[in-house]
């Protein structure tokens, strides 16, 4: 399969905009004969939804919660980059492009990501213009910061809640559409399967999930914006809900998977204190900005923090990388945390914490200017923790928070199956192999309000649609196939509890293909998958029948495509023999501990092919750089 | 420790429910709300009984998916706090809890501690937003914004659509929900145009989902988990008296043609 990735040649800075000028238009008394399905409403989802309303177009919206307002972008807190340089600190499109390939370790498409740069502007433009409330100065500008280690001021924010106002907008502007009657949305709603017909998508399957009805929808395009596979892991910080079954059901229909181990560990979270453990939450990394990460010198020291003395203390971050001291990048900030702990400095409990202290910014900067910056960041850590911040060290510990792999999609974000496209953290597009912060809410923003809406036309405009019987062979078969999964799950009359499977899955995932990889490990977790795949299979307890709220089986589907996933991730991991970005590879590294790149051979997005039964196959997509040369990271 | 909690139990939204006890017997005070009742759902399956169905996605506080009553209060006892959030050493060993869902005529109960609450997206979708399609937005910087109006409106945009408003009103009021995007989008400059028009026709649609009136006793601010303030629901009533007065959306039972906004009702959901 030769994958074209339909990016523009010649000057990148006018490639978007002479793409956009060859695609086809839909006429405006056409668009409204078009019906488009967008499943996920996230702000990716919610944004396509809206604007695609708005153009004229007939959208349906799916989402598993009771609301689309509910999707889990709006958990994010820290802030949305844009390369406005309102603070003439020298910012610029090309800036935020380059910072964004070069954090991305050089596994990402330039022509992507140089687009995603320059929409970001309009993004910020449009927002504020919804009643978005950003952070203002006295005067009444917006306010900005820097944010993850960038040397420029981009970020825009709205207090701790930056995912929540941006996706506030967009289910607005949704339900805007919704009132209109250019949108139906069906919450409580999840898609099961993707029709494809004659090698276009052309519809989905989907489960009522409150009454069990599975249900064939039709339409002329379908777009997934369902977020990303964190899951896995079964402890991350996504929410519960999150899951890959959209895209994993989309992939085995012929949609190529790409780059799936590329994932992210992000360094501030809450630990783990308990095997009852749910999921973990982050807190914003914007606290390394005044806090000092350290572990006690002695191995095992058991004594309370506030005993240990200076002199017994090892500030690792500032001693391994002067320059950059506790603000180096997520992925070095994780690694590092990893290995303290792994040799036996680790604190609290379960010994799998460091500490992130402020008593010297209280010192230095008073207690009020602490409360100011991180006022809401220090009682959620209370809250959930019963420690007080100010008094004592606060424990952290890495987690999966972000993946950037994702369904393959070309330049127009659409996969291989056409009239499928992808958008937000679901596609692997625009962030390579690891995503610098603030950028989750500029691509899905972007993917959503700015890109889809003008490529999808084209696509539209090019094609004939044949209207679709429900009783058409195709509909038939994947509504088959979705009630043959969902009566074997039920079926199976096990012994185990479907969390009991997927807390096993994810620890495996987590000891093998999570913060570092090796050859043996990752063999290791391809010989347990499956056997506990299997397991899975025969011995899961699902209770309850199909045709009412059942929220087990839900998760049942859920997990079953994660076993299926988590495979393809260490098939992948193992393939990838360098190191890049979120994915580590111990065989892989420099003299002083870095990713080793090997541009030579795996400078390529990997996309997945899957067949039934056999080996996935791999298909490359070469990366070429004309404009920002692949250099070696280093925050020394 | 140790917590005795009486659930409700409801098969479906036909069928009638009822309290059951459950025991849980290894509480750890560092669990959640939710994580024990994980723990509790674990060892219904391992008995072979339906887990309790509770609503819940992020568990950090700012969904709005989870909620519940217990003991006769939204959220539980902890003031500004979502049930995901809420831990376990807030209670005491030998505890009776008393679970129940959210009960007003405008959230039926689906099952157990699960609500529909799609009335809330309907009140969004009468005029909860500003009018601004994709692509006609002037620079983020031509109109600046106070930074105290930014930081009331940011206050009143916190809302989090729980529901805990309705569930603690007597009158099953969604007075603070509807205020709170009242309050967001009328204190911003991009908001005025719309200003009067968005609060008569979000008021007329809380009126056809059967929300009751308020009588300002202010239990909905007691338990919102986001601290959202009575104050919204004076500036609510303020925009909407003023577009009543001012005669320029005089207000009538009709009020899907005066305020321009074709009106769809539930049939716009669902499947």
């Amino acid at each position: 399969m030769h994958l074209d990735s339909k990016a523009p040649g010649g000057p990148i800075e006018t490639r978007w905009d002479r793409h956009r000028f060859n695609l086809k238009l839909v006429n405006p008394a056409n668009k409204r004969k078009h019906t488009i399905i967008v499943v996920g409403s996230g702000l990716a989802g919610a944004s396509a939804t809206a604007t695609l309303g708005e153009l004229g177009y007939n959208v349906r919206c799916f989402c598993f919660q009771d609301s689309p307002r509910r999707a889990h972008s709006i958990a994010a807190q820290g802030g949305i980059n844009a390369a406005k340089n309102y603070h003439n600190d020298g910012d610029s499109v090309y800036r935020l492009f380059y910072d964004t390939v070069k954090g991305g370790d050089f596994r990402s498409r330039e022509s992507n990501v140089y687009r995603l740069a320059q929409i970001s502007v309009n993004i910020i433009d449009q927002c504020v213009a919804q009643g978005v409330p950003f952070a203002r100065e006295y005067s009444g500008y917006l306010d900005n910061r820097s944010f993850g280690g960038a040397q420029v001021s981009r970020t825009f924010y709205a207090r701790g809640q930056t995912g929540q106002q941006l996706l506030l907008g967009a289910y607005q502007a949704l339900e805007r559409q919704v009132g209109a009657g250019q949108v139906r949305v069906f919450p409580r709603t999840e898609m099961l399967d993707l029709i494809v017909v004659d090698g276009k998508a052309r519809g989905i399957v989907a489960r009522d999930l409150l009454t069990g009805k599975t249900e064939s929808h039709v339409a002329d395009a379908v777009v997934l914006g369902t977020g990303g596979y964190g899951n896995v892991y079964y402890l991350s910080t996504n929410a519960k809900g999150s899951n890959a079954t959209a895209i994993w059901r989309a992939h085995k229909r012929g949609a190529l998977f790409a780059n799936p181990c590329y994932t992210q560990i992000h360094p501030t979270c809450i630990p783990v204190s308990g095997e009852y453990q749910s999921k973990l939450t982050l807190m914003s990394e914007s606290l390394r900005n005044d806090g000092r990460v350290w572990v006690p010198r002695k191995k095992g020291d058991t004594r309370p923090p506030t005993q240990i003395p200076e002199g017994e203390r090892d500030y690792y971050l500032e001693r391994k990388y002067p320059s950059f001291g506790n603000l180096v990048p997520r992925d070095v900030a994780s690694r590092n945390a990893k290995a303290v702990c792994d040799e036996g400095h680790g604190v609290g409990e379960s010994g799998l914490a460091v500490y992130l202290e402020f008593r010297d910014a209280i010192e230095r900067l008073g207690r009020h200017v602490i409360r100011e910056r991180y006022g809401n960041l220090f009682d959620m850590y209370e809250r959930i923790t019963g420690e007080d911040p100010y008094a004592v060290p606060m424990r952290i510990f890495p987690a999966i928070h972000y993946t950037m792999g994702g369904l393959w999609v070309d330049y127009n974000l659409m996969s291989t199956i056409p009239g499928l496209y992808v958008i937000g953290e679901a596609n692997f597009s625009d962030h390579g192999a690891n995503r610098l912060g603030a950028s989750a809410l500029m691509q899905g923003l972007a993917d959503g309000y700015f890109v889809l809406p003008n490529t999808i036309g084209d696509y539209l405009a090019s094609n004939k649609f044949e209207d679709i019987d429900p009783g058409h062979a195709e509909v038939r078969g994947a509504e088959a196939q979705v009630a043959s999964v969902t009566r074997r799950l039920l079926e199976a009359k096990g012994t185990r509890s479907v969390d009991s499977f997927h807390r096993e899955l994810g620890k495996l995932m987590w000891d093998y293909c999570g913060m570092s990889r090796t050859v043996d490990g990752l063999w290791h977790a391809l010989s347990r998958i499956p056997a506990l795949r299997e397991q899975f299979w025969r011995e899961v307890r699902v209770l309850g029948c199909g045709e009412e709220l059942n929220q087990s089986l839900e998760k049942a589907g859920r997990v079953a495509d994660f076993f299926e996933l988590s495979e393809l991730m260490c098939t992948d991991a193992l393939e990838r023999k360098e190191s890049c970005g979120g994915h580590f590879r111990e065989e892989y590294q420099t003299a002083d501990g870095e990713a080793a790149r090997d541009d030579a051979h795996y400078s390529y997005a990997a996309a997945w092919e899957f067949h039934a039964g056999n080996a996935p196959e791999l298909h490359k997509e070469p990366l070429r750089f004309e404009y920002v040369h692949p250099t070696q990271r280093s925050y020394k | 420790m140790r917590l005795a909690l009486h659930i409700w139990r409801q098969r479906n939204a036909h069928e009638k429910g009822r309290m059951v006890r459950y025991e849980v017997p290894n509480v750890n005070q560092d669990m959640s709300f939710l994580e024990m009742l994980d723990v509790l759902n674990e060892d219904l399956i391992a008995k072979g009984d339906e887990p309790v169905a509770f609503d819940h996605d992020c568990r950090e506080g700012i969904c709005g998916m989870c909620g519940f009553m217990i003991n006769g209060i939204a959220h539980g006892p902890l003031r500004g706090t979502t049930i995901c959030q809420l831990h376990m050493r807030h209670f005491k060993d030998g505890q009776e809890l008393y679970l129940e869902p959210w009960r007003a005529r405008a959230f039926p109960v689906v099952k157990d501690l699960v609500v529909n609450r799609a009335a809330f997206d309907r009140l969004i979708a009468a005029g909860g937003y500003i009018s601004v399609s994709t692509g006609s937005a002037p620079d983020g910087n031509a109109i600046l914004v106070p930074k105290e109006n930014a930081d009331r409106a940011m206050d009143a945009a916190a809302c989090i659509g729980c529901g805990a408003c309705v569930a603690m009103c007597p009158n099953a009021s969604a007075s603070l929900f509807m205020g709170a995007k009242i309050a967001h989008l009328g204190l911003l400059p991009q908001g005025q145009p719309e200003r009067q028009e968005r609060a008569v026709a979000i008021v007329a649609q809380a009126r056809q989902e059967m929300f009751g009136s308020c009588a300002n006793i202010g239990e909905c601010e007691a338990v919102c988990p986001k601290e959202i303030r009575l104050e919204v629901i004076a500036r609510m009533n303020r925009d909407f008296l003023r577009a009543s007065w001012t005669g320029r959306t005089p207000w009538r039972s009709d009020a899907a043609e005066v305020s321009g906004q074709p009106r769809q009702g539930s049939p716009t959901r669902g499947g």
